[in-house]
């Protein structure tokens, strides 16, 4: 039977289930306490730029309403910008300014905005429209990645990006997420965008899964998402590993995007990373994590963690 | 480590609970089932007489130490009589007193018991009695009598009964049949067998007792007899011999003196007479809890005003709504808006019943979200759009109950009671939720709440469940345990079980 999948072959599967990993790993590794570091994108960012890790630059932040009467000025010194919650989560609230025609601004999806419209949206994001809570929120404009020709391909209207999965210090899985016309040009697996598997030793991709399906092409475009080797591998595993220790979380899930200019960008940490990246690699990520949750010495090297990590993948697909 | 802990304390507090709620069945009685009854019985004894003159007073016993029983309630229906109640060792005593009545008096004592296993026993002590004198030629058949008995016997209790037993059965005995001839009715017989114990010194008296049936007048005492054996009262059947109260008569009253006393007045008469009915065993209970003075008499909920008793049967139901929401999410893994939202639906719910609930629900979430999308053009910031939709709920749910009542659907009047503020907050999350992740994630967590929600109305509004969280309300702790159990739950959600299916296409095709 193929509609479900029974409870010992999960457990065969090393499948982590969403409760095992809040109680085992989110409460047991993630400190209260440095939660906020990474639900406010602003003082991620913050933190980032002190540790020397090259996120997309931060144009303004918007606090309160009154400051939206400069935002034509704002959005008039770049063509191209991205307007955020400082604490949407699961890439909601985002809204991407691709070019400006006849005094409106087309976003990523092909609808044209008025200043007006912009000026509404940024203010329901400072009254808490996307925050957990409905806490009023603040609003930033930042760089908009021009992301690089290599995924061309198999995006459609959106930024795809790289989610690593980070436990205390180790790269432990990976995926590469693409947007779709179902996700709204969103990179988010729950809005319908498409996971792919992301071998970590070489950071070549391997199967997707949209939804809870698993896909071979773009839906969109139809090109194979297989494959593909995702250019500065290393360097992107560097980036995870470097927030990781910055932010001091046990079990984070990292954001990067890849500027065509300026390479690997950290866009956002997630101190509750989704499940479905076991989807995407088709494999269970319990084994790992229980491997790693027993070693008793993590090296501090960030190079001699890569490569522990990616021994430990080598592991694990052949086995 | 800390997972011990959690195990450790929530298998103590459920452990607690149910100590306590065993307790309060076994020994407080307290049933598990609410419609679970006893039987009881009421009682009356009529006395009756003619009186003719000043300073009437009639005296009669009525029960007291009851072994096997225990008094829901007693009254006198004492006409123009003054009243007083008196304990004489024991037993019990009303005493009436009138100055001057002419004619036929009536005087009535009324009681209800139950069985209980819980009831105390008799507690005086006597003195050893004197050795009674028999004339002859019965002084040498008693002695002869005695004699023979004390050699077949140990102790006072086979004494007692191989005496009984004697004078009951061995007819070829001429000593014996000399004897019995002293003793005509049943009372005297009675009596005959406290003298002869007392001739070996033995302690004895005759226990008055009223035989329990279903209906029926007239009844006669029966005297059984006791006799103390250093430590405790031993009561025999006069004719068979056999030891202890039989379990349906109930103890009347100890001692040799007659049931009832009358001074200046005639023609007396005593009658019994015995129904039989039923009762809730809760009623029982709290009658035993009271007696006892058992702390659990004070933290029992019927001590409360009934109003606020009604409220505490509905909160009550509240932690089993919320256990049910934990056990879908975390083991389930149904979403819901709002993690106890569907708990206040439910609530709700009780009002209009289950189909009118939903029916109700899913047209003002329905048409709120209607109007949701319109505003959402407008551009209204945050919080007045949110007191807008409230608003609107507000109106919608004026509408219903207008046209209802025009159409004489009185049951969804009570829409009135639908939390307004948390069907206002659904549809704002409902419609960010259909925007931002599609209409189909939106349906489908509507679609959740309603299951939950219906699953909660149906668990918080089942008698049996009302009924048991009310008479143990220490249930509570066994729900608080089983969350905090839940709570360190790493398994697996039902769920996950569709999510992660395709994964194990793969695996097998390697």
């Amino acid at each position: 039977m193929n509609s479900l999948i029974s409870p010992k072959n999960l457990n065969r599967l090393g499948i982590l289930g969403i409760n095992q990993r809040n109680t085992d790993f989110i409460m047991q590794y993630n400190n209260r306490s440095l939660f906020p570091l990474v639900d406010d994108k602003l003082q991620t960012k913050k933190l980032a730029v002190n540790a020397g890790i090259s996120v997309p630059q931060l144009y303004a932040v918007i606090e309160i309403n009154h400051q939206l009467k400069s935002l034509q000025a704002l959005l008039d010194e770049h063509d191209q910008i991205v307007i955020k919650p400082a604490h949407g989560s699961g890439g909601n609230g985002i809204l991407v300014i691709t070019k400006k025609i006849a005094g409106k601004y087309k976003i990523s999806n092909g609808d044209l905005l008025s200043i007006n419209a912009l000026k509404h949206y940024i203010s329901n994001i400072l009254s808490g429209m996307y925050s957990l809570g409905g806490l009023p929120d603040k609003a930033f404009l930042e760089y908009c990645v021009k992301f690089d020709p290599i995924f061309d391909d198999v995006s459609y209207k959106g930024v795809p990006d790289v989610r690593i999965v980070v436990f205390k210090g180790i790269p432990v899985t990976a995926m590469l997420r693409l947007s779709t016309s179902n996700s709204n040009g969103k990179a988010n697996l729950h809005q319908g965008a498409i996971g792919v598997g992301i071998n970590l030793t070489n950071g070549c991709t391997t199967h997707g899964v949209m939804g809870n399906k698993l896909t071979s092409i773009h839906p969109d475009t139809g090109h194979s998402i297989k494959n593909i080797m995702i250019p500065c591998w290393e360097k992107i595993l560097q980036i995870a590993v470097k927030c990781a220790d910055t932010v001091g979380l046990g079990y984070l899930g990292v954001d990067i995007v890849l500027d065509k200019n300026l390479g690997p960008l950290m866009l956002e940490l997630n101190a509750r990373p989704g499940l479905n990246i076991q989807l995407a690699n088709q494999r269970g990520l319990l084994s790992t994590l229980e491997t790693i949750k027993k070693m008793e010495i993590i090296p501090d090297e960030i190079d001699n963690r890569i490569t522990l990590a990616q021994t430990i993948a080598e592991r694990s697909t052949t086995s | 480590m800390h997972k011990f802990a959690v195990r450790f304390w929530s298998i103590s507090i459920i452990i607690l609970g149910l100590i306590i709620a065993i307790y309060k069945s076994i020994s407080l009685g307290v049933p598990f089932t609410h419609n679970a009854q006893t039987e009881f019985w009421t009682i009356q004894a009529r006395l009756s007489f003619i009186s003719f003159s000043k300073n009437v007073k009639a005296s009669l016993f009525v029960p007291n130490i009851t072994p096997g029983f225990i008094k829901l309630d007693e009254n006198y229906i004492s006409g123009k009589f003054g009243l007083n109640a008196k304990l004489t060792g024991d037993n019990k005593a009303a005493i009436w007193t009138i100055r001057k009545a002419n004619g036929e008096q009536t005087l009535y004592y009324r009681t209800s018991i139950t069985r209980s296993d819980s009831s105390i026993d008799w507690g005086s002590v006597p003195d050893y009695p004197k050795a009674p004198v028999f004339l002859e030629p019965y002084s040498t058949s008693v002695n002869n009598l005695i004699e023979d008995v004390r050699s077949q016997s140990a102790d006072i209790s086979s004494f007692t009964y191989e005496l009984i037993d004697q004078l009951n059965t061995s007819d070829k005995n001429e000593n014996i049949s000399l004897i019995r001839g002293l003793a005509k009715t049943n009372d005297e017989f009675a009596s005959l067998i406290s003298k002869l114990l007392a001739v070996a010194h033995i302690p004895s008296r005759k226990l008055w007792t009223i035989a329990l049936s279903d209906a029926a007048n007239d009844v006669i005492p029966h005297v059984f007899i006791q006799v103390h054996n250093g430590d405790e009262w031993i009561t025999f059947h006069p004719r068979t011999g056999v030891t202890g109260i039989p379990n349906n008569y109930l103890a009347w009253k100890v001692g040799d003196e007659a049931l009832y006393k009358l001074k200046r007045g005639r023609n007396a008469d005593l009658k019994f007479s015995v129904t039989k009915s039923y009762i809730e065993l809760i009623d029982v209970a709290e009658h035993k809890i009271k007696q006892k003075d058992s702390i659990f008499g004070k933290l029992t909920l019927s001590s409360l005003p009934v109003q606020t008793q009604n409220t505490y049967s509905l909160l009550l139901m509240v932690p089993l709504g919320a256990l049910l929401v934990v056990i879908m999410r975390t083991i389930v893994g149904i979403q819901t808006f709002g993690t106890f939202m569907p708990i206040l639906i439910a609530i709700a719910f009780r009002e209009t019943q289950l189909f009118w609930g939903i029916v109700l629900f899913t047209v003002i979430v329905f048409i709120g979200l209607l109007i949701r999308f319109y505003l959402e053009r407008l551009r209204l910031l945050l919080i007045p759009r949110l007191a807008a939709i409230l608003v609107v709920v507000v109106i919608l749910m004026l509408i219903i109950s207008i046209v209802t009542s025009q159409l004489g659907l009185d049951r969804l009047l009570s829409i009135s009671l639908f939390p307004m503020v948390i069907l206002a907050m659904t549809i704002e999350r409902m419609s960010i939720t259909w925007e931002e992740n599609g209409a189909q994630v939106a349906l489908l967590q509507g679609l959740g709440s309603l299951v939950v929600a219906s699953f909660g109305y149906l668990l918080m509004t089942n008698q049996k469940l009302t009924y048991l969280m009310f008479a143990f309300p220490e249930l509570l702790l066994i729900i608080l345990g089983t969350c905090m159990l839940l709570g360190s739950y790493t398994g697996y959600r039902i769920s996950e079980f569709l999510r992660f299916r395709e994964i194990k296409l793969i695996d097998t095709s390697k």
